[in-house]
């Protein structure tokens, strides 16, 4: 028998304090310029003051400020022997962490590249002969060692039972999540009071803030633009409200109705998954446009002469209502099916004919799930930016706005920022009304126990107009999608209709060249990147994410709530806004990360983390708990209770959050926009580029190959993972409890 | 085996939940080699209890200490005890052998001990053979031996059961409570057993510890906590006892004289003074005869229940309603008709009226 908790296995401190040597004395203490992954530092090592550990800036470069990170590392030292249980150990532990983290992000923002950043520190030190760059691998490995440090010495005095692990997730996320969403996010604030030449400027921001192009209602009387405030939330509002409706038909068409095609009305809700934002949008200049099909159709017949009429508010409504449909329907088929059968059928006996029971009974039940769609496509079409910047025109949402300003011929960061937080603003809005008014008052009625009841069948009025709005549509949806995979095979749309595959050839030919296979095609390098990128960044979302659900399910801790709250608030920051952000606050020290791939990767974990939390969250409240517990008390670690319980119960989550955050990762465009780089460009952002220089053919092609590629991957997960087995090991799981409680 | 049994140890422990207090104030000692049982309510600690022994809960005040080691600071994994939940918790993805040999190959046990102890696991429980198979593939009772047996080959210095019988079947039950009874006696363990079932604690336990609201009601051997039952709570919650007004009259010696309804008994006082005294009547110690000339307490039977091995009957009386067990079926008496009522010399005792 051996030691209780598996014994000889080296203390986490200890481990935590020997990386935060290596990060002070070994590893570059700045970002590498040419790159996270490049090698090229080892040429000059340690000497080079670009290069040099922290050991060698302090000693050999004069950066004497670094010298007390090596005192605050060697504090933990002095307990470290001691037994886990010593009340010392864990002070001395919490205490040294908790200051050596401040201390290394203090000086961090305090010391820039001009030497000190803070005006009062250079009157009380006078002006710094030094300077520094972004932090690099060592600073990093040294943060995060003094990070937990912190939880263990949390953890050694008792927090969340005692478990290390636990206490480390936590930190790590909330570390996390400040870093790379509140920081930027707090970063915009203070970039909105400031004028041009970085100074506080408050009347500035009021200015800007109430400003007519912002709020104007210019439209109602005269015959100006509305404020682009208005522009959005009217937009909003109609999308919420169309999506909805026929969000609600489709879904009473699949549930309640005979109807013949329910499973490929099914196939509808992994459309937005597949589609990358603007593609609707292309499609709809395709058929609409000026030189579009059916315009050109309407001028051979009826003599109307071509205008640019899709191109505004009208056409960006139909764009958002075709692309953001399918996620209404998704969520209402939910609400629908939550609807307990013996409910209506207890109307029905209660005398209640079909229009009353639906009238009384039926709506009121799904109107919390109706006000959630709504809520969910208002957001959607206000953070949307792919459909506005194709068919937007003279009309200008916020989204578009801040790419704009930040981009355009104004380069105004002061006006970026403030459009972005009156974005902020109506989205939290919306995502707290979800939270707050909706989050306790979900009606569904699905419950374990087995409902025999059937639904009734639906009211005949309601069940026509589902008819009427669905199948039309769907048909529609049909068509855009012909036209988007048709339009790449064309040599000038609506000019010249021959069939070609120059398109497709210009982007992705191949060569056999002098040194093997030359990929000469110019979407290639985009592609290649867009793949690289959100094949990292899948792994780390869907880890990132099912850790927290991870915690925020099995664990309790002070705060949990808070933590829930922030983990999902990334889902409420657009992606616009958090391109900005990034821009704002990675672009100088102490972390540089804009023009890299790394900074491509971390915006993708972050905005779709919220995903893999709720996977993991759907899964694991399904898992009993016990199960956690047993392997506990069974001496594993949580460490390994995790790796040989939780995960392998969890893998169909896992694929999910897997699949899901590759997909969202390659038709991302909000937030990439922002953050591309000549070296990364983004297949999306590529595409983007080709249609704003109307070349639609490529742009065509492209989207076309992106969805069939997003296919396939969707397609080789399931088959490497086997459904056949996912659907035994949901069996086994529910065959367990079952045969338990029967017994 | 039984080397490594250790005893558990609780000094005035709390846990508190936000406002809500679960523990409140705990103190024990387990004896090592012992089976003792918390007993009591839904909600009056005890699974809390368990918990922190566990350290699947950690405590708010108080210390608590295995052998001779304090605790109260260590995470579940670094504690000498292995659990057996309510729902068993197998892991539905491994077979019964791997279920089984998990708690030996996360420890890092070569694997051929690991398996050859497995087995022999299995095989305590009888259950060998049956490694290549899934939990879901087994019978409740099997499953139920499993985790005892994936529990057991930890060799764990106390082993703990979290209502272990609850999704069992009546019949089942008897049998299984045997078998771990019997495992715990030949393998000299420290067991600590959490039921809300009273006669199944009886059945199986060395002490029981009654719980009730956050507090130990009474610490004690079955037998005493069923005929020196501390309060109205234990009295009542430990085999139904009727619970009726008296009146302790005087002292003497060790003994009080009360007056039960008019007739006159001889009782441990049990530290009461005279006056009003509350009395514990046994449902078996109330015996019912027919009416004679000088009864001292006279009842009616209002309602009269055959349950195959006794008849249950309820007595209108001058001291309340009387719930009454009878085992002469041979002679049942019908409703409505006028009885005497006497109490046999055991199963009759004073209690302190706390609640």
């Amino acid at each position: 028998m051996r030691a209780p908790g598996g014994g000889g296995r080296v203390p986490a401190a200890v481990l935590w304090n020997a990386v935060g040597w290596a990060g002070f004395l070994v590893l570059p203490w700045y970002g590498i310029g040419d790159g996270f992954w490049s090698f090229a530092w080892l040429d000059g090592y340690p000497a080079d003051p670009d290069h040099a550990p922290a050991v060698w800036q302090v000693l050999g470069h004069g950066r004497a400020w670094l010298a007390p990170i090596a005192f605050l590392l060697a504090v933990p030292l002095t307990v470290i022997g001691r037994p886990r249980g010593d009340a010392r150990r864990g002070t001395v532990l919490l205490a040294s962490g908790l200051v050596g983290l401040a201390y290394l992000v203090a000086q961090g923002f305090a010391i820039g590249i001009g030497g000190f950043e803070l005006a009062w520190l250079e009157q009380l030190l006078g002006p710094l002969g030094q300077r520094q760059y972004g932090m690099g691998y060592g600073a990093l490995l040294t943060a995060a060692a003094f990070l937990f440090l912190f939880t263990e010495g949390l953890a050694a005095r008792g927090a969340v039972k005692g478990d290390g692990f636990v206490v480390g997730g936590i930190g790590l996320v909330v570390a996390l999540v400040v870093t790379f969403i509140v920081f930027p996010v707090s970063r915009i604030l203070a970039s909105a009071f400031q004028n041009d030449d970085y100074e506080y400027a408050p009347a500035q921001f009021v200015a800007r803030i109430t400003s007519h192009d912002i709020w104007g209602l210019g439209c109602l009387s005269e015959n100006v633009a509305c404020g682009i405030a208005w522009n959005s939330l009217g937009l909003g509002v109609m999308t919420g409200a169309s999506t909805t409706a026929l969000g609600l038909a489709f879904a009473l068409l699949a549930t309640r109705t005979a109807f013949p095609a329910k499973r490929l009305l099914r196939t509808m809700t992994v459309l937005p998954l597949i589609t990358p934002p603007f593609v609707i949008g292309l499609a709809l200049i395709l058929l609409f446009g000026v030189s579009g099909s059916f315009t050109q159709f309407l001028e051979w017949a009826f003599d109307i002469p071509p205008t640019r009429y899709v191109y505004g508010p009208f056409g960006v409504w139909l764009a958002q209502t075709l692309a953001f449909t399918p996620i209404a329907f998704l969520v209402l088929i939910g609400v629908v099916e939550g609807v307990s059968p013996s409910m209506e059928e207890a109307a029905q006996t209660l005398r209640a004919g079909r229009w009353k029971t639906f009238t009384t009974v039926s709506l009121p039940l799904m109107r919390p799930g109706i006000a959630n769609a709504f809520l969910l496509g208002f957001v959607e079409s206000l953070a949307d930016f792919g459909n506005p910047l194709v068919l937007g025109g003279e009309f200008d949402v916020l989204s578009t706005a801040v790419f704009f300003a930040i981009v355009g011929a104004q380069h105004d960061q002061g006006r970026a920022a403030v459009l972005a937080i009156v974005l902020l603003v109506f989205t939290l809005a919306a995502f707290l009304a979800q939270h707050l008014w909706l989050g306790n008052r979900s009606y569904a009625t699905v419950t374990g126990k087995g409902d025999a009841g059937l639904p009734p069948p639906l009211p005949r009025g309601v069940s026509l107009a589902a008819h009427w709005t669905a199948i039309p549509w769907a048909v529609f949806t049909g068509i855009i999608y012909v036209m988007v995979l048709f339009g790449g095979f064309v040599e000038v749309w609506g000019l010249d209709h021959t069939m070609t595959v120059r398109h497709y050839v210009e982007a992705f030919a191949v060569r056999l060249g002098d040194g093997g296979l030359e990929w000469s095609g110019v979407a290639w390098p985009s592609f290649f990147t867009t793949l690289t990128i959100s094949a990292v960044a899948a792994p780390l979302t869907a880890a990132v994410g099912l850790l927290t659900a991870w915690l925020l399910v099995r664990q309790r801790f002070a705060g949990r709530r808070a933590f829930e709250f922030g983990t999902m608030l990334s889902f409420a920051v657009p992606g616009t806004v958090i391109g900005v952000s990034y821009i704002l606050a990675f672009n100088v020290p102490p972390l540089e990360l804009t023009g890299t791939g790394v900074i491509l990767v971390i915006s993708f974990v972050f905005r779709n983390m919220p995903v893999g939390v709720r996977a993991g969250v759907a899964a694991m409240t399904q898992l009993d708990r016990s199960l956690d517990e047993a392997s506990l008390t069974l001496r594993a670690g949580t460490l390994t209770t995790i790796r040989r319980v939780v995960l392998p119960l969890l893998r169909p989550a896992i694929v999910a959050s897997l699949v899901f955050s590759f997909v969202r990762a390659m038709t991302a465009i909000s937030a990439v926009v922002f953050l591309v780089s000549a070296d990364y460009d983004m297949a999306t952002s590529y595409i983007i580029g080709r249609v704003e220089n109307g070349d639609y053919g490529l742009a065509n092609a492209y989207c076309a190959v992106l969805i069939v590629v997003m296919v396939a991957a969707i397609g080789l997960v399931q088959l490497l993972v086997g459904q056949r087995e996912l659907g035994r090991r949901q069996g086994r799981t529910e065959a367990g409890p079952a045969m338990a409680g029967g017994a | 085996m039984s080397a490594r049994a250790a005893s558990v140890r609780f000094e005035g422990v709390y846990k508190r939940y936000g406002p809500v207090t679960a523990v409140r104030d705990v103190s024990f000692t387990i004896e090592a080699g012992t089976l003792v049982t918390l007993l009591g309510p839904s909600g009056c600690g005890k699974t809390t209890t368990l918990r922190l022994i566990a350290g699947l809960e950690m405590a708010s005040e108080g210390r608590i200490f295995i052998g001779d080691e304090e605790v109260t600071a260590l995470p579940v994994t670094a504690r000498d005890v292995s659990m057996v939940f309510q729902s068993y918790a197998l892991f539905p993805h491994m077979t019964v052998l791997e279920n089984v040999r998990y708690g030996l190959a996360v420890s890092r046990v070569p694997k051929a001990e690991s398996l050859a102890r497995a087995e022999r696991g299995l095989e305590m429980v009888g259950l060998a053979g049956y490694g290549k198979r899934l939990p879901s593939e087994l019978s409740g009772g099997q499953q139920q031996r499993v985790a005892v047996a994936r529990a057991l080959v930890l060799e764990p210095a106390v082993l703990l059961f979290d209502e272990p019988l609850s999704n069992l079947d009546a019949k089942l039950r008897r049998q299984v409570r045997e078998d771990i009874r019997e495992l715990q006696h030949s393998l000299g363990l420290t067991a600590v057993y959490v039921t809300h079932d009273q006669q199944e604690a009886l059945a199986v336990s060395d002490r029981i510890i009654v719980m009730n609201q956050a507090v130990i009601a009474q610490d004690g051997s079955p037998r005493e906590l069923y005929e020196q039952p501390a309060d109205r709570f234990v009295a009542d919650f430990i085999g139904d006892a009727n619970l009726v007004e008296g009146r302790i009259e005087r002292l003497d010696g060790e003994t009080a004289v009360v007056d039960i309804g008019g007739t006159r008994r001889s009782l441990p006082h049990r530290g009461l003074e005279p006056g009003p005294t509350l009395v514990a009547l046994r449902p078996e110690s109330v015996r019912l005869r027919p009416v004679s000339g000088d009864d001292g307490l006279r009842g009616r039977v209002v309602k009269a229940t055959y349950l195959g091995s006794h008849l249950e009957y309820t007595v209108e009386s001058p001291l309340g309603d009387l719930f009454v067990v009878d085992p002469r079926v041979e002679a049942p008496i019908a409703r409505g008709t006028d009885v005497a009522i006497e109490l046999a010399a055991h199963g009759v005792t004073l209690v302190r009226d706390t609640a």
